[in-house]
């Protein structure tokens, strides 16, 4: 497998994207990982948020494929720790926006278990809001 | 003391039981809660990328229709409500032109200029009714009965509208403690339940809520005390079956109970988790068919 | 003697036609020469099968109407839209439990509603759309079925929906959990069906089947009404009552 690094030569499309969507510079990352340390929901991801900024920032193939964009449950701990006041939250809803506008849904609502339809509303608002386009 | 209230949905539908027992304990404090007359979903939760405007309507909407219906302030017993609308009360602030921009698509009916009040019910039961006179409203304490105090996120994140320390909230300690209950704490209170993985990915939920109450019991607490409609949902119905669950009650029930209200009121039988028998335990409610 | 009606141009699906002014755009249609086979129904505004998209000139707006219900305009550029595709899971309506949750768990995709309000602006019945699908969200069955009480089915909310809700569907089951389990019996209703079942009208019935058009007319227009005191709650009960008869067309009798 062949990785191009293009860090620092020339603006990349997707890093551009995010950049617009999330309102935050990624560069002002140094990569401590209080956002990974603190993520309840880290354990599940396949790639932790610390990495995913690095992934983007380097022009990294797959990022909008990660696991880790709907594990995040957007509950902003990391958000709140960060030492350069990145929002990592922010970050994370703009990687699953350009991925829901470019793919179409996430979760496929007419065929929720009966059980999942059964829920307190917000559960479900909460649901569509961030895995439907 | 009359506040304009925004029930939201779940309020209505799941945690009814939390609604009644709360208007039953503001009324005990002499606070009316008028619910607005015609109102929206919320959205549940904040958009956070910076074009996504139609996703910023439902609350904006709410905002339009509590003007319309001359009011300047609203409360609300829902954490991700709360949330959603003091956040959507700070982008109309900040961002007028978004506002506007939201109007036009809609026919001009969005006019907010983001200048209301967003007031969850424990930010008015600290700060406008005061601990001490929910001390004195107090019949029955809760002596003897130990809780472990659940924030989760809505309440305390982002910092900007959190009603606490998003590291050391203290408002659920001290109105558990104004009630007479024994408080145990711990680092999990303000971790997020998993939230609305619960439609489609219950096991990270399921994670989330056995570490808490493992943490909980460890410190010795007998129930989970919380405000959020889906962390009581969660934490009511996603306990591991290896130990028996602890009850999860919301704040309100407890006031009522502690109150002396009655117990109808308090919706204590709407529960996954059966409540009754850790409060006949401590004398908190007369056993069924027991002695008055 | 014959009267001189100015003529206007209306493009159908991006054709130009003249056509008299003061037709309805469902009149219009036909003078155009074409004829409708769907898209028509009881050309009174009750059915539901004429919705119609169209934009006016001076404005960048959508518009929606029913075809028999609106006059056309000069500038009007419409098409015909007879049906809005409806997928929705069967259910047995003896079998649901009424409860906060019920339309929830069978429209999830109400869920998805952004409070845009779309709905409500292209309702041509001027129903409070929006209003009812976040009523259903919080399981207020009663409320869906009063605000949704004069829903004529057309589709056209769910033609325009951000969230691809099947508003009509909605309001439609809210309506049926409402009427079988909600509203009290009427026990005037149970005699007369047991009125009916004891042959006590059939005489009647008979009579009547041997009547005339006209005479089937006559009775129809002298027919009377019950009065409805319900404190204004069902005010679409009495829009229904009225002793003007929309459905009153010489040719949907006649053809």
């Amino acid at each position: 497998m062949t990785i191009t690094m293009r860090a620092g030569s020339g603006p990349d499309e997707l890093l551009h994207k995010v950049e617009v969507l999330s309102e935050q510079h990624l560069a002002n990352c140094y990569q401590c990982g209080t956002c990974a340390a603190t993520c309840p929901l880290a354990a599940q991801m396949d790639l932790l948020p610390d990495m995913l900024i690095r992934h983007l920032l380097f022009g990294l193939p797959g990022v909008l494929e990660r696991r880790t964009l709907w594990v995040c449950v957007g509950c902003e701990s990391c958000t709140d720790r960060c030492p350069r006041g990145i929002d990592v939250a922010r970050i994370i809803e703009a990687l699953r926006q350009i991925r829901l506008q470019d793919r179409g849904d996430e979760l496929a609502v007419a065929q929720l278990p009966d059980a999942a339809r059964e829920l307190p509303p917000i559960a479900l608002v909460a649901s569509l809001r961030r895995h439907t386009g | 003391m009359q506040i304009a209230y925004y029930p939201g949905c779940t309020i209505k539908a799941s945690a009814r039981q939390h609604e009644g027992a709360a208007l039953a304990v503001l009324r005990a404090l002499g606070v009316e809660l008028r619910e607005m007359e015609e109102w929206n979903c919320c959205g549940v939760v904040h958009s956070l990328t910076s074009d996504n405007l139609i996703r910023h309507m439902a609350p904006v909407r709410v905002f339009a229709r509590l003007r319309e219906q001359g009011n300047n302030e609203v409360a609300t017993l829902c954490d991700m409500c709360f949330n959603t609308l003091a956040r959507a009360n700070q982008l109309a602030h900040e961002h007028p032109e978004q506002i506007e921009a939201m109007s036009v698509t809609s026919g001009g009916e969005l006019n907010y200029d983001g200048n209301s009040g967003v007031l969850h019910l424990l930010q008015i039961l600290r700060d406008r009714v005061g601990w001490a006179k929910i001390r004195a409203r107090v019949r029955r304490p809760l002596r003897g009965l130990t809780v472990y105090p659940y924030y989760g996120c809505k309440l305390l994140r982002p910092s900007e509208i959190g009603i606490d320390d998003p590291e050391t909230p203290a408002v659920l300690r001290d109105l558990m403690q104004a009630l007479g209950a024994t408080v145990v704490e711990g680092s999990l209170q303000t971790q997020c339940c998993g939230a609305y993985h619960v439609v489609d990915r219950e096991e990270l939920v399921a994670g989330r809520v056995a570490a808490t109450t493992a943490q909980a019991r460890e410190r010795g607490s007998e129930a989970i005390v919380l405000s959020c409609p889906l962390c009581h949902f969660n934490f009511d119905t996603l306990q591991p079956q290896a130990s028996a669950p602890l009850p999860v009650f919301y704040y309100t029930q407890l006031m009522g109970l502690a109150f002396g209200l009655e117990p109808g009121e308090l919706g204590l039988d709407a529960h996954h988790t059966d409540l009754l028998p850790l409060l006949e335990q401590h004398n908190l409610i007369r056993p069924k068919g027991g002695p008055a | 003697m014959t009267e001189r009606v100015p003529l206007i141009t209306m493009q159908l699906m991006g054709k130009p036609y003249s056509v008299p002014s003061g037709l309805t755009i469902m009149a219009a249609i036909e003078f155009a020469g074409y004829k409708l086979v769907r898209g028509a129904g009881c050309r009174g505004g009750f059915c539901g099968a004429c919705p119609t998209l169209y934009r006016r000139e001076g404005s960048h707006r959508m518009f929606t109407a029913l075809a028999c219900q609106t006059l056309v305009e000069d500038g009007m550029s419409l098409v015909q839209m007879p049906f809005v595709p409806l997928a929705t899971k069967p259910y047995e309506l003896a079998a649901i439990t009424p409860r906060a949750n019920t339309i929830l768990s069978h429209f999830p995709e109400i869920a998805g509603c952004v409070a845009c309000n779309t709905c409500t602006r292209a309702c041509p019945q001027g129903l409070q759309v929006m209003d009812y699908i976040q009523a259903a969200l919080r399981g207020d069955i009663k409320r869906v079925s009063l605000l949704s009480f004069d829903c004529i089915s057309c589709g056209i909310c769910s033609s325009r929906c951000p969230a691809d809700i099947k508003h009509y569907a909605v309001g439609q089951l809210a309506r049926r959990i409402y009427g079988r389990f909600i509203t009290p019996a009427e026990p005037h209703l149970a005699e007369r069906v047991s009125e009916l079942e004891a042959g006590q009208f059939t005489s009647e019935l008979t009579e009547m089947m041997h009547m005339s058009q006209a005479e089937l007319r006559a009775r129809y227009e002298q027919r009377s009404f019950e009065v409805v005191d319900d404190g204004g709650e069902h005010s679409a009960t009495k829009r229904y009552n009225s002793p003007v008869d929309p459905v009153d067309f010489q040719d949907e009798i006649e053809g």
